[in-house]
Formats: C-alpha cells, structure tokens, sequence
C-alpha cells in the first residue's frame, strides 16, 4: 500500500513535470522541468529496486546532459519561443494520431494484462552483479560504447567550434565586422 | 506491490508527451529535450520488465541507452550550436534550407 502511494506520488511529479515541459514557451523552464521528470524517475527506479540505475539517472541524466542542456540555452541566449505555422501537418494529423496511438497502449495495457505485480525492490541484483555482468557478458558492446562517446566528444569539439579557429578564414564571411579578442584563435594566425 | 501495467502506463505517459513535444513544439532545443523525454520513458519500461522477469540485462541495456542519449546530446546540441551561429535562429520553421 505505501509501495502504491510512493509510485503515484513520484508519478504524478513526472507526468507534471512532462506536461509542464510541453505548455513552457521558455526553453530554460523546459530544461527545468524536465530535470524533475529525471530525478522523479530516479526514485521510480529506486522504488523498483534499481540503485544503480537510479544512481546513473541522477548522476549521468540530471546531472551531466542537463548540464549541457542549461549551458546551451544560456550560451545562445535563447528566449521564447516563436509561433511560427509551418507544418500545420505535423499539429493536424501527427496529434490525434499520438492520441489515438496512446489510447490503443492504455486500452491494451488494462485489459490485457493479467494483473501482474512488481514488488518493492523486486530486482534481484546490487551493482556487483550489474558489474560482473557488464563487464563480462556485455564487455564488447561496452568497449564499443566507449569508442562511441569518444567519438561523440572529438565530433562535438569540432562542431561547436568556431569556423575560422579550425580551418582558413571565410572570405565574405556573414559574422559580425568587430571581431572579439577572446576567440579560439592562435595569437600568431593570420584571419 | 505496484501492478507491472502501471510502470508501463507511466512509461507510455511518459512517450506520448515526448511524441506531442517534439511534433507541436518549434524551439529546437525544446526539440531535442522531447527526444530525451521519449528515451526516459523508454528506460522506466526496461527496468520494469527487468524487475519483472528478474533479469538484470534490462538494466545493462538501460545503461547503453543512457551512454548512447549522452553522445547524443554532445553531438546535437553543438549541432544546434552550429546552426544558431550561422542561422542567428532557433526556430525549426526557419531553419529548412540545405543552403545558406
């Protein structure tokens, strides 16, 4: 019965916190909310009996991409967003068919199940036999992952960087004429 | 003792809002945290089956797919980075031409 109320609880915090990300015009209160939609996650996770996963959700999730996330909208000064109708398409067809789609999940899910409990803590395994685990059947996916992030990192330098620090100047470039002293530029590189 | 359907309600909850976000919302950073959204949602049903089944690997898988979203990430919003910069705009309306 506690089991039961915890779980509404922290559900009823993420759906809320997932509408709210919709109905926000403001990115930043987006990135906020949906910061709490994570970290209630994190203790359906808990409730589940998964503390490693919960552990990762706050620590990977909340913390590092919403991190990300935060700096970007505040780096680019984002503000809010404009109405702009340019797929009417997307809003006509794509919504009730979202819709329409849940429902279909929702029916199935209360007639089709049969009533099938998940006790607290019901997970069998602490984080030593996640590890045996990763580390021993899943050792191959996990390396490549590795290459993956690596990759993701060296991509993402070279993306976010500006043009003129990695590669000749642009001859009619459209960026503003003042150009600020604080670039990523070489002290001694000609523009 | 939560019944299984309710987790995976929650997850569909969850999705659904991702789905209507990322189709009605036109800040593309508000975009991509709508992509992140459908991914969590996804995650909370890996785990439910995981304590459903007694099967660990749900939460392996639910760590690959947390690794893969933080790449994504990375990648994406220095993508958005990228755009913004020679774009000055963050609207996905304006933003549909291969060429400057």
């Amino acid at each position: 019965m506690f089991h039961l109320i915890l779980f509404l609880c922290f559900g009823a915090i993420c759906v809320a916190g997932a509408i709210n990300l919709l109905v926000q015009s403001h990115p930043i209160n987006s990135a906020l909310s949906l910061i709490v939609v994570m970290a209630s996650l994190a203790a359906e996770y808990l409730l589940l009996g998964a503390e490693f996963v919960a552990a990762v959700q706050v620590i990977v999730y909340a913390g590092a991409i919403m991190v990300l996330f935060v700096i970007t909208i505040m780096l680019l000064n984002a503000g809010k967003e404009e109405r702009t109708q340019g797929s009417r398409i997307a809003t006509l067809v794509g919504v009730p068919g979202v819709a329409i789609g849940g429902l279909l999940v929702a029916w199935t899910l209360l007639h089709g199940s049969n009533g099938e409990k998940v006790a607290i803590g019901a997970l069998p395994g602490d984080p030593k036999d996640i590890a045996r685990l990763l580390f021993h059947d899943f050792l191959l996916p996990f390396e490549v992952t590795s290459v993956l992030i690596l990759i993701a990192i060296m991509g993402a330098v070279v993306l976010a960087s500006r043009p003129e620090a990695i590669a000749r100047p642009h001859p009619h470039s459209s960026a503003p004429a003042v150009e600020e002293p604080g670039e990523l530029v070489a002290p001694g590189k000609e523009r | 003792m939560v019944p299984l359907s309710y987790y995976l309600m929650l997850s569909g909850i969850l999705f659904v809002c991702g789905v209507l976000g990322f189709l009605i919302k036109r800040n593309i950073i508000t975009i991509f945290m709508s992509i992140e959204l459908m991914l969590n949602g996804v995650n909370l049903s890996f785990v439910a089956f995981a304590a459903r089944w007694h099967a660990l690997s749900g939460q392996v898988f639910v760590f690959f797919v947390m690794v893969v979203a933080a790449a994504e990430a990375a990648v994406g919003l220095a993508i958005i980075i990228a755009v913004y910069r020679t774009r000055e705009t963050l609207n996905v309306d304006r933003v549909d031409l291969l060429k400057l």
